[in-house]
């Protein structure tokens, strides 16, 4: 890599060359304001007109995020001429935004807001027409609002590098332009999986997750039913950024606090509905393998990636394992066996899940979900929503003590059960327990750093246990499962076990985690959108390690509910609690009016 | 997909087929279809986006940004009124009012008897017969007002001979 001479301000500086003037600056200590520019140029349009600066010789002020350096540049950010522009850039996107910010849940995280203070844009300076407002808020998971998207396409991008979707796309044309799926529709009436990627890189609040928050309360304030909490693993791991903490700092004792605060009945973590699920999985897979069933078997926990396989790999649905997600699982234990323990009925119980994820809130309305009718999960909210109530009720968290889980019937996880929420993750867990159930006796190393990651992108191992070959794969992303997903569909498959997520990374990654903007972040290292996802899976592996229990089959609760109440795991009751099924689904064909 | 006879599936997948070799295909493959069908309904999006891997809202905003593509079935004779800055100074738009007065219709749609479409053209290179109206491909010179109602109805007549 050679190294060029170019001068900002009038200092020299050497960087490499084929840098972007954005990222060259940015090596030399400038931040220069930008909009549509995202993640290395993941999405970097040239559209938004707010990263202009002035560079000698050109002809007009230029682009910073897509224009190259070269050797002898000469580039002023802080020329009154480019100064005025970049202000003049926000204003014209200010005359035509949706500006009730208070009321807006992306205040404090608004990138627009931001460049609007970096700039020092006036609104109301440019007045004009208004676009045509494009609402949608039919879909479980999401909400488009268009009088807030300001037209980068970073939604876009995303959309299709993760999962190779395009679900979103500009249409029509000049001002009359909007971002929607494909004929306006609502992300409902689209092959959308609603996994809310295009929510974590939206610059304002023009996709965001569909709040459950007035529903909670609801229940909390009015309601006569009894509330009780549970919480995804990878919520622990992210939770504590919007606190300011530093990224990768498990908060889980602050956590379960704060929700007691919030006045939940009980505070449960899904852990155990994720042990729970290995004994599950495990037991089927050990009956797919000896008893010739469907190979190879898919791991059925991301409602993301159930979606994308009812849209676009409906022939590939027996593959899928039938085992309802943790959280679902745990709902469905509450409502039963819970409900009988404590002697109250299940109608009177409403479960809330906090989850890392938008396309859980679409999971929990399935039919095929439900038990006599009821669904197992009654609200779900994304971390960034539990957030959001801890500073409503004026919590400081980083004063709370550390609290435990509620101890009672389904307190104990295992550190298996913890490793979920990172892709790999529930691959691990279910090995730790196929390797004992096949051994008799426990793995030594009790990790299989093999399957380990923490993005997207295929891993694969094969593993020798006891004679028993077994070959797995792990995939997060659809455009990586894909390709697994292709070998199945052809014929040429030689896994026994795949493990498939969502969201590149799995949960940690999810689409309803705290935003990572590196500008929000002024005390985590420049690098910061590269290292999160491995950040956040180190605070999940930490908690693993620090477990006495780490394999799901030695949860003593566990144990307990299998004795007293399911019997065995995939027994008759177990597989009407804790089993689901699938079914194919048309994209654009249908219009559900529900 | 259900929508779509196999006969029309096949046609459509033959154009798809025609550039195949094309870095770009997108443009020819509507282009086609639009010549073929006359429109372009998302169900037709949707196959084209399984033959060439682009996705349909990708395609849908093609669809969208030129109005020379059209969502909906176009009528049996297409009035293409020139509203260029030469046709628009020599009475065009006088022209396309008395054209939407008679047919009942505004620029874009199309009548109930699905015979006439009207479409607001911009300028179609013939400035030196403003105001110039194109239909399905013939040319009339030098509109006048008075002359529309004698056009509708020659073409009215042709279609119910």
């Amino acid at each position: 890599m050679s190294l060029i001479n170019i001068k900002i301000e009038g200092i020299p500086y050497q960087v490499e060359e084929g840098l972007t003037i954005l990222e060259a600056a940015k090596k030399c200590g400038y931040e220069i304001p930008h909009l549509c520019y995202f993640n290395h140029g993941e999405c970097s349009q040239g559209s938004c007109r707010v990263c202009l600066v002035e560079v000698k010789g050109a002809r007009g002020l230029v682009a910073s995020c897509v224009y190259p350096v070269n050797d002898g540049m000469e580039i002023s950010i802080s020329s009154a001429e480019a100064v005025a522009a970049r202000r003049r850039s926000v204003e014209l996107l200010l005359s035509d935004h949706n500006q009730f910010c208070q009321a807006c849940d992306k205040n404090g995280k608004c990138e627009l807001l931001h460049v609007a203070i970096v700039t020092d844009a006036r609104s109301g300076v440019f007045g004009g027409s208004h676009s045509e407002v494009h609402l949608d808020e039919i879909a479980p998971g999401l909400v488009r609002d268009t009088s807030k998207c300001i037209l980068c396409g970073r939604c876009i991008e995303r959309c299709k590098n993760a999962h190779g979707l395009g679900i979103l796309g500009f249409e029509n044309r000049g001002f009359n332009t909007f971002v929607s799926p494909a004929d306006d529709r609502s992300f409902e009436d689209s092959p959308c999986i609603q996994c809310g990627q295009c929510v974590n890189v939206c610059p304002t609040g023009a996709l965001m997750e569909h709040s459950e928050i007035d529903k909670v309360d609801h229940a909390l304030r009015y309601g006569k039913k009894i509330v009780i909490a549970q919480a995804a693993p990878a919520v622990r791991a992210a939770l504590g950024e919007e606190f300011g903490y530093k990224i990768g700092t498990p908060v889980t004792g602050k956590m379960i606090a704060a929700m007691r605060r919030l006045g939940f009945a009980k505070i449960y973590d899904v852990n155990f509905g994720a042990d729970l699920t290995i004994m599950e999985e495990g037991t089927e897979l050990l009956g797919r393998l000896k008893n010739g069933g469907v190979l190879p078997m898919i791991t059925s926990c991301s409602p993301g990636w159930v979606n994308f396989a009812e849209y676009n790999y409906s022939d590939l649905l027996p593959h899928l394992s039938s085992c309802k997600s943790p959280h679902q699982m745990q709902g469905a234990i509450l409502k039963s066996y819970w409900a009988k323990q404590h002697d109250v009925s299940p109608e009177d119980i409403f479960v809330v899940s906090v989850m890392p994820c938008t396309a859980k809130k679409y999971e929990r309305q399935r039919d095929q979900l439900k038990v006599n009718g009821l669904s197992d999960v009654d609200a779900v909210i994304t971390t960034r929503e539990l957030a959001r109530m801890i500073k409503r009720a004026g919590i400081m968290f980083d004063r709370l003590p550390d609290e435990d889980w509620d101890q009672d019937i389904m307190g104990d996880y295992t550190g298996a059960g913890v490793i979920f929420g990172v892709t790999g993750g529930v691959m691990e867990a279910a090995l730790r327990t196929v390797y004992f159930k096949l051994t008799g006796k426990e793995s030594d190393p009790i990790e299989f750093k093999e399957v380990r990651g923490h993005d997207a992108g295929i891993r694969e191992a094969s593993l020798d246990i006891n004679g028993t070959t077994v070959n797995v794969a792990i995939a997060s992303g659809m455009k990586s499962a894909r390709v697994l997903l292709d070998d199945i569909r052809a014929g040429k498959s030689k896994y026994h076990f795949i493990e498939i997520m969502g969201c590149p990374g799995g949960c940690i990654n999810g689409g309803g985690q705290p935003y990572v903007r590196e500008f929000f972040l002024p005390n985590e290292d420049d690098d910061i959108l590269d290292t999160y996802k491995e950040k956040r899976a180190q605070a999940l592996y930490s908690e693993d390690e620090r477990m006495t229990l780490r394999q799901s089959h030695k949860n003593p609760q566990v144990k307990e509910l299998y004795d007293k109440f399911l019997g065995e795991p995939n027994s008759h009751k177990a597989h009407e609690l804790l089993h689901t099924t699938y079914a194919a689904r048309e994209g654009y064909n249908e219009i559900k009016l529900s | 997909m259900a929508k779509l006879n196999e006969a029309a599936v096949a046609q459509i997948e033959g154009i798809c087929d025609r550039y195949k070799n094309e870095k770009t295909p997108l443009m020819m493959i509507l282009s086609d279809i639009q010549n073929e069908y006359g429109y372009i309904p998302l169900e037709v999006q949707e196959l084209v986006s399984k033959k060439t891997g682009i996705s349909v809202a990708e395609i849908y905003g093609v669809v969208t940004f030129y109005s020379f593509f059209s969502l909906t079935p176009k009528g049996k004779y297409v009035i293409g009124c020139c509203l260029g800055t030469a046709c628009y100074v020599k009475g065009a738009q006088i022209v396309i009012d008395r054209f939407s007065e008679l047919l009942g219709i505004t620029p874009g749609q199309t009548t109930k008897d699905g015979l006439f479409t009207l479409d607001a053209l911009r300028c179609i290179g013939a400035c030196g017969i403003a105001p110039a109206v194109s239909i399905n491909g013939k040319v009339y010179p030098k509109v006048d007002v008075e002359e529309v109602e004698g056009i509708i109805e020659s073409y009215k007549k042709e279609a119910s001979a």
